[in-house]
């Protein structure tokens, strides 16, 4: 119990901002109106994502400093589910980018940098499934995931400020401060980042638990054959 | 120091020798240029300045792809080892993406040569597009070196290569295709600075975790 208050935690806040998210109040303006509501399922996503790939890759370079079965399943692991967030990221932009710039796919520079960040991922899974030599893989991915990571830090942070974007919050759009003068969004914002956190760290920990499960199936199989 | 140097030379010897990759290449650069000339310029002009830079930068991607994917994809196996026992990884590495810098410039200095020849020169401030070539060139080297090491290990190489190389290329290609856009307008190079001083920064960055994970991807 003593190591699950973290769990509990987290299905709190995510309850919490999924009732607050829907119900509470929202500042009124145009175009944007209710879809503002976006903001509590949307941005925690990249913020997960963001989160659960930056551990990927710090497992990764402890793959590299000290080669075992278990740093090589973590980074794959944070990888495997960060994608799923950055999928559900993309997914709940499109939603929001229909009702607010009129098409599912507008061309943002933002759209296309998260298309990219995602396009990353899914060389490294190839990447994974063409090496057959478990611990050259290991090794293998574990380079082009921090060299990946390296390279795509300048792709979502930095070429979306140099250019002009419709997203709110760069390019001379109201961003998250213009909202909220009276700080009520944050509120519900902040819980849900920290609740959806928790959850990807939560899921990214059964898959693991699984793998390794999986793995010693196979290893006293391999005994008793 | 030296080692690197004795390395720049080798690989030079090997192409000079093996004259057919080489004129493969530049065969390769010269057809898809073609192609693009036939295909946009041939009766219907359809080459804006927007398409051509498109085009360039395509071409010069597709061509720099397949040069750098060569530089260890290409090796007979067991030569990486004889490497092993005579230099560190890392002299390794570094003179591969000199050698492969040198002849991505080679290369994309052609290709603007036989864009001019075909198709037409668009490029008002030529200065500053030779230094963004250059730039790009170097990009391209410090990035798809380190990858070509990681895509021979795998088994199908040529398509995983490719799958690679495309995201991490993206954010150079994105800056290079702006300044590209700036040159075509005739815009003081002033404007272009802070771009190419990113690209640089771009550039130092990919090299700098080449240079740390290179050494990893030889152990085996």
């Amino acid at each position: 119990m003593k190591s699950n208050w973290w769990k509990i935690l987290s299905i709190i806040l995510l309850v919490y901002s999924i009732i607050g998210g829907l119900l509470f109040a929202v500042p009124r303006l145009n175009i944007v109106n209710e879809t503002i509501r976006a903001l509590y399922f949307h941005v925690p996503m990249w913020f997960g994502m963001v989160v659960l790939f930056l551990a990927s890759t710090i497992y990764a370079i402890k793959y590299l400093r000290n080669p075992n079965f278990q740093n090589d399943t973590y980074s794959v692991e944070f990888a495997n589910v960060g994608l799923v967030f950055g999928l559900l990221g993309i997914f709940t932009g499109m939603i929001w980018a229909n009702y607010t710039w009129g098409s599912p796919w507008h061309g943002d520079p933002k759209q296309n940098g998260a298309a990219i960040a995602l396009l990353v991922y899914l060389a490294y899974f190839i990447l994974r499934g063409s090496v057959n030599n478990e611990e050259q893989r290991a090794r293998l991915s574990a380079v082009y995931n921090i060299f990946a990571f390296v390279a795509m830090v300048p792709l979502i942070f930095i070429i979306p400020r140099m250019t002009s974007s419709m997203h709110p919050g760069s390019g001379g759009n109201p961003g998250f401060n213009m909202y909220d003068l009276d700080s009520k969004m944050r509120m519900v914002f902040y819980p849900a980042v920290i609740g959806w956190i928790l959850l990807g760290v939560w899921i990214t920990s059964l898959r693991i638990r699984m793998r390794i499960a999986e793995e010693k199936i196979i290893e006293s199989e391999n005994e008793n054959a | 120091m030296k080692a690197i140097g004795q390395l720049i030379l080798k690989e030079f010897k090997l192409e000079l020798r093996r004259k057919a990759v080489v004129s493969g290449l530049a065969l390769y650069l010269f057809s898809t240029v073609f192609i693009s000339y036939l295909a946009f310029a041939l009766r219907q002009n359809l080459i804006t300045p927007l398409v051509w830079s498109a085009l360039f930068w395509i071409t010069i991607l597709f061509t720099a792809i397949n040069t750098i994917a060569k530089s260890f994809i290409g090796e007979k196996r067991g030569l990486d080892i004889y490497f092993y026992s005579i230099a560190s990884p890392v002299e390794v590495l570094l003179s591969k993406i000199i050698y492969n810098f040198l002849l991505c410039l080679l290369l994309s200095l052609t290709g603007y040569l036989l864009f001019v020849l075909f198709l037409n020169d668009p490029i008002q401030d030529k200065l500053t597009f030779v230094v963004t070539l250059i730039l790009a060139s170097g990009g391209f080297a410090s990035s798809l070196t380190l990858l070509s090491g990681i895509a021979s290990k795998a088994s199908n190489s040529n398509i995983l290569m490719a799958v690679l190389s495309f995201p991490v290329i993206i954010s150079i290609l994105l800056i290079v295709i702006r300044i590209t856009k700036n040159c075509m307008d005739g815009l003081d190079p002033s404007v272009s600075y802070d771009k190419l001083l990113s690209l640089l920064a771009i550039n130092a960055l990919v090299a700098a975790v080449s240079y740390l994970l290179f050494p990893f991807t030889w152990k085996s």
